[in-house]
């Protein structure tokens, strides 16, 4: 693809500005922002990684991924600002899942530890990650307030602050699966997820890019259950006293 | 068992919804506590459960501070049941265990829980979602007494009942207390508080006004807004 039909291509936001001024969605301004960030960021990172590719240095890897860890915190804990701590939780639960399904994938030889492996895949880890982690938050702040009667009805019973909450976070770690778990249902018939897509637009074989999208299921199945299981876990604490009480601030 | 409220408040969003609340529950009667909404009465039900701490003054469980009392166990002495049952899906008998089957429990004879509030055993394996609003809030009683509490901490219990449901579950509470359970009966329904209290407790603005045998209560109010709290014009005074 010729960096001219890339530019010819980008008319195509053009297609969605026109919509949102013709139906006064009244969001040109930010599909013209998104997109040239989108377009900034996307070559700022295009020149680092060819960097990082040709330097081939274990550090440098691992400092990418650590970036782009803490990025992805960020961004996730904004699903629950009010939440102190959050930032903290949220990171090393996205940390732990990436640790851990990396960690698999070197040790069974699915790929080997170079950045022109290692990178994206974290990448696909981390966003996956990063967005479970942030939708089972929100939903685990959501249900505690809505059902703040509730849960003082069973802590009135005797009930430990984690028993109390046991419904709200198998809700919550649910939440933030679910989307994981339904794509993998209708995945290749639905959509052609992007690294395949990409893989195949590239020139590579269908058959070699199905056996990459199946170890990226599988590596997003681990990856969303591990950081959904883990901020949970350490988020839901928060909203409880040591005393088994239900925080009233919130 | 003796609760003593050693002037506690309770401070909150830059107010007092309690304030230097002192009050000593020891004979073993139904106390009923009354008064406008927002006056605190539901505070201080859960100041006593503990599921809120005073932010000044301390209470008392005979005689030991509670915090020296570990919490699970002060709340199953001290059963609680709230305006609404909050009953959790599955059947009666699951419901009535689970006070118990937290602590790890098992054998738990729920029938003799479920005929305490009266209801017969064909209850016990009924799906919660088909009582009357009356039979959920016995069962939710049931499922108090489970843990085997001596004293029972209502706050609204009747509010959203019918007349029957209502005095069923009045009996239930007179004939509970006459076992040697202590009531403390939240309540908007004076005639209620009247019929079944021995001592009545009158909360206005977070402030204990009065607390006094119940008949003395209404009979002869001796603080000017107890009077006009009886005769229902303090409303007006509600800015
Ligand atoms: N968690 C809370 N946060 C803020 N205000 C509260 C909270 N709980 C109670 N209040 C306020 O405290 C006052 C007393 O509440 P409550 O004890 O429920 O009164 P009552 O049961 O007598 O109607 C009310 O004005 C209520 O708005
Ligand atoms: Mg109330």
């Amino acid at each position: 693809m010729s960096t001219s039909s890339l530019i010819f291509a980008s008319s195509l936001v053009l297609v969605a500005i026109f919509i949102s001024y013709y139906q006064k969605l009244g969001i040109e301004k930010e599909i013209i922002i998104g997109t040239a960030r989108a377009v900034l960021q996307l070559m700022i990172v295009g020149y680092i990684l060819h960097y990082i590719f040709s330097a081939s240095n274990a550090f440098f890897t691992l400092a990418m991924v650590a970036i782009m860890i803490l990025v992805a915190g960020h961004n996730a804990s904004k699903r629950g600002k009010e939440i102190p701590g959050i930032f903290y939780y949220v990171t090393f639960s996205i940390a732990v899942s990436a640790a851990v399904t990396l960690s698999l994938l070197v040790l069974f030889g699915n790929i080997k530890f170079e950045p022109q492996q290692v990178i994206p895949v974290s990448g696909m880890i981390i966003g996956n990650s990063m967005v479970a982690s942030g939708l089972s938050v929100s939903r685990l702040k959501d249900e505690i307030k809505n059902r703040q009667e509730e849960i003082e009805a069973y802590l009135a019973l005797g009930a430990t602050s984690r028993q109390a909450a046991q419904k709200v976070i198998k809700m919550s770690i649910k939440t933030g699966m679910m989307p994981t778990v339904d794509s993998m249902k209708t995945l290749g018939i639905v959509q052609l997820p992007g690294m395949m897509t990409g893989l195949i637009l590239g020139g590579v074989d269908p058959i070699t890019a199905v056996k990459y999208q199946i170890m990226v299921t599988f590596m997003l199945a681990s990856t969303v259950a591990i950081s959904c299981f883990t901020v949970t876990f350490l988020t839901y604490r928060t909203f409880f006293t040591k005393q088994h009480q239900l925080r009233q601030a919130f | 068992m003796e609760i003593e409220l050693k002037n506690i408040s309770y401070f909150r969003d830059g107010k007092y919804i309690l304030k230097n609340v002192y009050f000593k529950f020891e004979k073993n009667g139904i106390y009923t506590v009354v008064g406008p909404s927002g006056a605190g009465k539901s505070t201080m039900l859960k100041l006593i459960n503990r599921l809120i701490e005073p932010t000044e003054g301390a209470i008392f469980i005979n005689g030991v501070e509670y915090k020296n009392i570990d919490v699970i166990l002060l709340r199953r002495k001290i059963g609680m049941v709230f305006q609404r049952p909050f009953l959790f899906e599955g059947t009666v008998k699951e419901n009535i265990e689970l006070g118990p089957s937290l602590r790890g429990e098992k054998n738990i004879d729920a029938l003799f829980y479920l005929e305490a509030v009266g209801l017969s055993k064909d209850y016990l394996f009924k799906d919660v979602n088909n009582l009357s609003g009356g039979e959920a809030q016995r069962v939710s009683i049931a499922r108090a007494l489970a843990n085997s509490p001596e004293v029972l901490l209502l706050d609204e219990p009747t509010s959203s009942l019918d007349p029957t449901s209502t005095s069923i579950i009045e009996e239930l509470i007179k004939r509970l207390n006459r076992e040697g359970i202590m009531v403390i009966l939240v309540t908007h329904n004076m005639e209620q508080a009247k019929r079944i209290g021995d001592y009545t407790l009158f909360l206005y603005k977070g402030e204990l006004i009065e607390a006094r045998k119940t008949w003395e209560f209404f009979e002869n109010p001796i603080s000017e807004v107890s009077k006009l709290f009886l005769e229902g014009k303090l409303k007006e005074m509600i800015e």
